[in-house]
């Protein structure tokens, strides 16, 4: 078996598959923690972990402060709406002001790619990559990883589209990043204004119909369409968008025995898929939300359990 | 330096007698078993099965994975790799017998019972061990003992159990 080393957690690109999968195995024994009476273990008593949140977010927040506190951990949180951000202060800066009231571990959320990183050098408690801008998101990765292992028993051979806005997300990367360590093969589909150039050198098939993504698929995976980022236009409207790249029961049925869907949520229902298949038996979305709980205790205990005195 | 404490046959004839003392002590009424991982674990199976074969009815069967209570999470190292606890009944008013291979300092025992208590409300909480090395740094002593040994800081107690490590003995290994 082998041991945590990492301080920091901040893209899956850094992780060698063994490290990884580590993540995995840990967060296995954790998802029976959240199925008991009492939901909570001792585990990270007296450590401190803030929220640092430089964007809104509800779930991500939410998720990261219950696998916190079914931890014993003291959870702070930090968002934007309340802190002296708005006063100029830089993000380092605001992080080392929180760091000299000794905490344990930082969950960063930041606009721009980058920025969890940079903190994560100038300061000694951990730091945890909430997603930063269309960079990485990297416990959103593994939260679907670990799903699609549960699922399927394997990620290695197993062929995943990920479906719709690939230039703006953050989750794409880091899926694409961890299903490739893993062994699995990994479709684009979307409209080619949504597609980056040169995103297959990461080593990915792109294709642009989402007809071709379903008939090769073990799993679909839908991107949300993020209307606050679309300030330019990349398709003509939203009612084509949904024809061409929408998912349906028809379309569900033209798939592999066994095809799965998942989404990150929020899901806009209708757009990128309808609630016939939200809600159908092939969706694992409720089900990626119970894992990110369990994967996200897993991080927190390797980088926060492991550190003694905070000197 | 290796020295062999117990061999197979002593072994089961230990187990098949603690076995045969928990009944008649605890009765089946009521009765759990609880090990803790990993061989603690599988002594409690190998003790449910013979206790079931006797009374022919099944006994509660779970095991506990003690990494997340223990009280050495701030001494500086590497955190051990955490396993399933898997409790698949109501503890509540449950007769527990908890199980251990070695029984050295308490410390382990101590986070097993702030988890099991966790769990529920058992009626009674008793304690087997198969080998008590004694050096107690903790007021726990157990109810049923298979053997008991004089042991020394410098050494370790090791039960091997062929589910777990393909063979059956107890040796103590000094270190230098």
């Amino acid at each position: 078996m082998m041991e945590w080393k990492k301080k920091d957690l901040l893209t899956l690109e850094e992780l060698s598959k063994e490290e990884i999968e580590f993540i995995l195995e840990t967060a296995n024994s954790f998802k029976e923690v959240s199925t008991r009476d009492v939901k909570k273990v001792p585990t990270l008593r007296g450590k401190t972990i803030v929220n640092l949140f430089f964007e809104p977010s509800t779930r991500t927040r939410t998720s990261f402060e219950l696998a916190a506190k079914r931890l014993s951990a003291d959870v702070l949180d930090f968002s934007i709406g309340n802190s002296s951000v708005s006063k100029g202060e830089s993000p380092v800066d605001t992080a080392r002001n929180i760091e000299a009231m000794k905490v344990d571990c930082f969950i960063i959320r930041h606009p721009v790619a980058g920025i969890p990183k940079l903190i994560a050098k100038e300061v000694k408690a951990a730091v945890i990559n909430a997603g930063d801008n269309s960079h990485e998101h990297p416990t959103q990765g593994l939260l679907d990883l670990f799903t699609i292992r549960e699922k399927k028993g394997k990620i290695k051979g197993l062929k995943i589209a990920i479906v719709g806005d690939i230039l703006h997300s953050r989750v794409a990367r880091s899926n694409i990043w961890g299903l490739t360590k893993l062994g699995a093969s990994v479709i684009l589909c979307g409209p080619p204004t949504l597609i980056p150039l040169g995103i297959k050198h990461m080593g990915v098939e792109v294709t642009f119909s989402l007809e071709e993504a379903i008939k090769k698929a073990d799993i679909l995976y839908f991107l949300r369409m993020q209307k606050e980022r679309q300030d330019e236009i990349f398709f003509p409207s939203t009612q084509e968008y949904v024809q061409l790249y929408g998912m349906d029961m028809e379309n569900l049925k033209r798939g592999k025995r066994g095809l799965l869907i998942m989404h990150p949520g929020p899901i806009n229902r209708g757009i990128e898929i309808k609630s016939e298949i939200a809600d159908s038996p092939a969706s694992l979305i409720l089900e990626q939300v119970t894992n990110g709980i369990a994967v996200r205790m897993a991080v927190l205990y390797l980088l926060v359990g492991k550190r003694g005195k905070n000197d | 330096m290796v020295k062999e404490v117990m061999k197979k046959a002593e072994m089961e004839k230990i187990i098949t007698a603690l076995s045969k003392e928990v009944l008649k002590e605890m009765g089946r009424k009521n009765l759990a078993i609880v090990g803790i991982r990993k061989r603690g674990a599988i002594l409690a199976q190998r003790i449910a099965q013979r206790i079931a074969r006797t009374t022919k009815k099944e006994i509660p069967l779970g095991a506990l994975d003690i990494t997340l209570y223990r009280d050495d999470f701030s001494s500086i190292g590497p955190q051990p790799v955490v396993h399933r606890t898997e409790i698949p009944f109501d503890l509540t008013g449950k007769n527990v017998l908890l199980v251990d291979d070695v029984l050295y300092t308490g410390r382990t025992i101590r986070a097993a019972l702030d988890e099991l208590i966790d769990f529920g409300r058992p009626e009674v909480i008793k304690l087997l061990i198969l080998i008590d090395r004694g050096n107690r740094e903790l007021p726990i002593q157990p109810d049923f003992i298979g053997k008991r040994l004089v042991s020394r800081a410098n050494e370790m107690v090791e039960v091997k159990l062929k589910e777990s490590d393909g063979m059956e003995e107890v040796i103590i290994i000094k270190r230098k």
